[in-house]
């Protein structure tokens, strides 16, 4: 490792100009597009002088709202250059039949499955869910932040830190062939010798800070800071789910976390934990990586259950149907969702008896999900349904989800598993609860509570256009996974000899068209709402008539969220409020304690980079370089304690006077 | 919904018109932390009971383990959190000295610990069973080098927080950060407790 004395191999470690993939024609269009697009985004705020704007109020901003937006900007843009490498390999699959090669290389095209997947996983859906909660949560408890606002703006940073790591593969080096668990040995030493699994390893591990610690504040805000009279059985169904999603991170992340630190040892030093020889095992791998993977994707999928829970009971008109036993549900789920990680290698050799443990677990977690399906159903019969686009998602989500969910049941049989195992059936099981559930219900969320942080509501024609054609352009690409997956296709293919096969691609192909102008119209109808956003604006609050505590303060938000900090008697606290004659105090203001912004989250970020890149490219005097920074940057912020504020008195009186004439002129 | 119908009769109260403070969440915060932490080692010990006897035709813990230099370490971490313990009690009778001192005696403990420890993985790679050797040993030195590493942070933040105590004194803040160190501290012992149970006395009975 340390044997090359050469100065450019000691100041540049195995970076070299051989490292840009200039010989990648897709690559390098790739690059053009996303440099001249950044270099035209920063000329614009250059040109608009936002940079100070955007640092003060933005960057550096600790309160929970400004950092949910941030997180959902994140996993938008993830969820372009995921989607971009989806619809790569679905044209890729639908013409590489009858020699065809396609235009894809086998290299090429393991990188993009494995950046599809770890970039959809961890930087879009992560993010997405992370960012709702963060918005939602301390508005829903009635509080006027998270408990701890700085490691919330450091938490976002990281897992942006850890995309940028990812992103930086594409242009510089390669990313990892390896599948989106980079399995060992391929993904050791010895079988995979590049920088594409260091890049996975070390973005996953930055990202993965920023997750854990946004877990730990999440669950703290939730267990301390809800309002008076807030038992844990009054508070909103969301706000459950959150809580144990969170629990979920705070008790799988840290798995991950130890187990890309064993396969790094692997790579770095060369120990021997996942290696074929000198007493390795590589099977000690697979189960550490899927007790954190399983318990994962419900920590992906609780909160959209917590979201169309509340779409429901919202646009039903009714309290939810079942609230305890969604509860209960929920927190059954959690723990069932730690037992089960074995049924993703039935094939391995457990053995009959660890098999029948493990298919017996994973299909009891149908009966609390099936619970919560009914509890939706039953909201819905004789409620007054208002088909708002949030509203369509759901119901879209409850047709999808339930196909997923029982072809997920037949997973779980071991000798079906024999069969199916690692074919197109799985890719199209997953995909099916992952898009039917967990994107349907971020975009349920993202429609539902985009009045709230912006004050007017999303243009309802793209917002059913968006739907319609994400619902439809699911079954199209998803349903001939299912039949090729039946017919023995397995996954991670790039090149077919039957060319019976290739019509169920063509339509998959189309499929993934049609998601394509979902995706578009999503984009337009943001874009146009913004254009119409005078005609869209939503003055009182309370945009849907919604129950719960978010609904009560104005849109946006106020900074400090509360005015007066609510007291709540019902788990549907603000349908009780405006049942039961609340009155919206005009007087009496006091002054709010406000944490204050801090510039120490971005640095310690960026640092982060400069530290991963450097251990990726083994320039190691930069590592310990940026190392000591991040020690020292840490130990200085513990020296500020200057950390909190007060807003006047005079200050809160006047933003609230403000919404009093406004809603005054709703009447 | 009995507990509504209740509080019906009375005019209901929907905000509070006093200024409202939550408990502080720092120290459920920091336990969170720990047991974050603590799921870290437990993968590393799950990973030393699988691996534990991989020796690969190599030196096993009854070859390698000096049990003498094991309790010696051993002592030095369980005296280190005692002196801790009498720093936490001189915080409480407000004493800034006598915390420091008994800070810098914890200090200086933890930092036998340590010069103990790099001595015997010195030793280990000397003769040949450094982490490369052997499953066996690619966990045992993760799993005692984590832990170490651990300790090696707590001293950096030990340090940090003597020269905070001395600048601003036994103010709230410090008093927190004091409290959140001494459980990081007892639970890096409870932690060598398991390293020193599970990885050097039955590994050595073998």
């Amino acid at each position: 490792m340390f044997g090359e004395t050469s100065l450019t191999q000691f100041i540049f470690g195995r970076l070299s100009f051989e490292a840009i993939p200039y010989h990648e024609p897709i690559l390098v269009a790739t690059f053009a597009v996303v440099a001249l697009g950044g270099i035209a985004m920063l000329a614009l705020i250059t040109k608009f002088k936002l940079w100070g704007y955007l640092w003060s109020e933005w960057f550096t901003s600790v309160d929970h709202k400004k950092i949910g937006i941030m997180y959902v900007i994140l996993a938008l843009v993830m969820l372009m250059r995921g989607f971009a490498d989806a619809i790569m390999m679905r044209i890729q699959q639908a013409i590489a039949f009858n020699g065809n090669e396609g235009y894809l290389n086998p290299h090429h095209y393991d990188q993009i499955f494995t950046a599809h997947g770890v970039i959809m996983i961890f930087f879009m859906a992560m993010p997405f869910v992370t960012g709702l909660m963060n918005y939602v949560v301390p508005l829903q408890i009635g509080a006027r932040d998270v408990s701890f606002p700085f490691l919330n703006n450091f938490s976002f940073w990281m897992t942006t830190a850890g995309a940028v790591i990812i992103m930086l593969s594409l242009f510089v080096g390669e990313f990892a062939r390896t599948g989106w668990l980079a399995y060992p040995p391929l993904s050791g030493a010895d079988y995979s010798p590049g920088v594409g699994v260091d890049y996975y390893i070390w973005g996953l591990q930055v990202a993965g800070v920023g997750t854990t610690l946004s877990g730990i504040n999440l669950i703290a805000t939730i267990v301390k800071m809800r309002a008076p009279g807030m038992t844990f059985m009054k508070m909103p169904v969301f706000t459950w789910t959150s809580l144990c999603t969170n629990i979920l991170i705070v008790a799988t992340f840290p798995i991950l976390t130890a187990t890309l630190a064993l396969l790094s040892l692997d790579r770095y030093v060369g120990t021997n934990f996942f290696t074929n020889d000198l007493g390795g095992n590589p099977m000690m791998y697979i189960n550490l990586i899927w007790i954190w993977g399983h318990p994962e994707v419900y920590i992906l999928v609780l909160p959209a259950f917590g979201i169309f829970s509340e779409v429901v009971a919202t646009f039903c008109g009714k309290r939810l149907f079942g609230y305890a036993s969604m509860v209960y549900a929920t927190c059954v789920i959690m723990i069932l969702s730690y037992i089960v990680w074995l049924h993703h290698f039935f094939t391995m050799g457990s053995g009959a008896s660890v098999n029948a443990f493990f298919g017996i677990t994973t299909m009891i977690i149908s009966i609390p999900t099936g619970a919560k399906m009914f509890n939706w159903l039953f909201t819905m019969y004789r409620g007054r349904i208002r088909y708002e686009v949030p509203m369509l998602w759901t119901v879209g989500f409850m047709v999808t989800f339930v196909i997923g969910g029982m072809t997920g049941v037949m997973l779980a049989i071991p000798p079906a598993d024999f069969v199916l195992h690692n074919s197109l059936f799985l890719i199209a099981h997953f995909h099916n609860v992952i898009i039917g559930g967990v994107v349907f219900g971020l975009m349920a969320g993202l429609v539902y509570w985009w009045p709230k942080a912006f004050g007017y509501k999303l243009d309802p024609f793209w917002g059913k256009m968006s739907f319609w054609f994400w619902q439809i352009g699911f079954f199209f690409a998803f349903m001939p996974l299912y039949v090729l997956g039946l017919m023995g296709v397995t996954r991670r293919v790039s090149q077919f000899e039957d060319p019976s096969l290739q019509i169920w691609f063509v339509i998959a192909a189309f499929g993934a068209f049609l998601i394509a102008l979902g995706i578009a119209s999503f984009v337009i109808q943001i874009i146009v709402s913004y254009l119409r956003r005078d005609l869209l604006r939503e003055t009182s609050g309370d945009a849907w008539d919604g129950r719960t505590l978010e609904w009560s303060t104005s849109s946006p938000p106020p900074e400090y969220n509360f005015a007066f900090t609510p007291v709540v008697h019902d788990h549907d606290s603000w349908y009780d409020m405006k049942s039961r004659g609340y009155e919206r105090p005009l007087a009496g203001f006091k002054p709010i304690h406000m944490p204050k912004n801090t510039g120490t989250g971005v640095v310690l970020a960026g640092i982060s980079v400069v530290l991963a890149f450097a251990l990726i490219w083994y320039i190691w005097w930069l590592a310990a370089l940026s190392f000591i920074a991040i020690v020292a940057v840490s130990i200085g912020h513990t020296f500020n304690y200057q950390r909190d504020f007060f807003i006047p008195a005079d200050t809160v009186a006047a933003t609230e006077d403000a919404r009093s004439k406004l809603l005054a002129e709703r009447t | 919904m009995s507990e509504t119908q209740v509080k019906e009769n009375q005019a209901p109260q929907f905000y509070l018109t006093e200024d409202h403070h939550p408990e502080n969440s720092t120290m459920l915060g920091f336990w969170l932390y720990l047991m974050s932490d603590c799921l870290i080692f437990a993968v590393l010990f799950a990973t030393h009971g699988v691996l534990g006897r991989n020796y690969a035709a190599g030196p096993s813990p009854a070859d390698l383990f000096d049990l003498k230099i094991v309790a010696l370490n051993t002592a030095m971490l369980l005296f280190s959190s005692i002196t801790y313990g009498f720093a936490m009690l001189q915080m409480e009778r407000n004493a800034r000295m006598e915390t420091l001192f008994w800070l810098g005696v914890t200090g200086v403990f933890g930092a036998v610990f340590l010069a103990l420890e790099l001595y015997e993985f010195y030793h280990l790679i000397l003769e040949g069973a450094g982490p490369t050797r052997s499953a066996f040993l690619s966990s045992f030195f993760t799993l005692v080098g984590t832990h170490g590493l651990h300790v090696t942070f707590g001293m950096i933040w030990l340090v940090t927080l003597m020269v905070q105590v001395k600048k601003h004194g036994l103010i709230t803040e410090n008093r927190r950060r004091l409290m959140c160190l001494s459980m990081f501290w007892h639970f890096l012992d409870v932690i060598w407790i398991g390293v020193f149970s599970f990885v050097y006395l039955l590994g050595a009975l073998v």
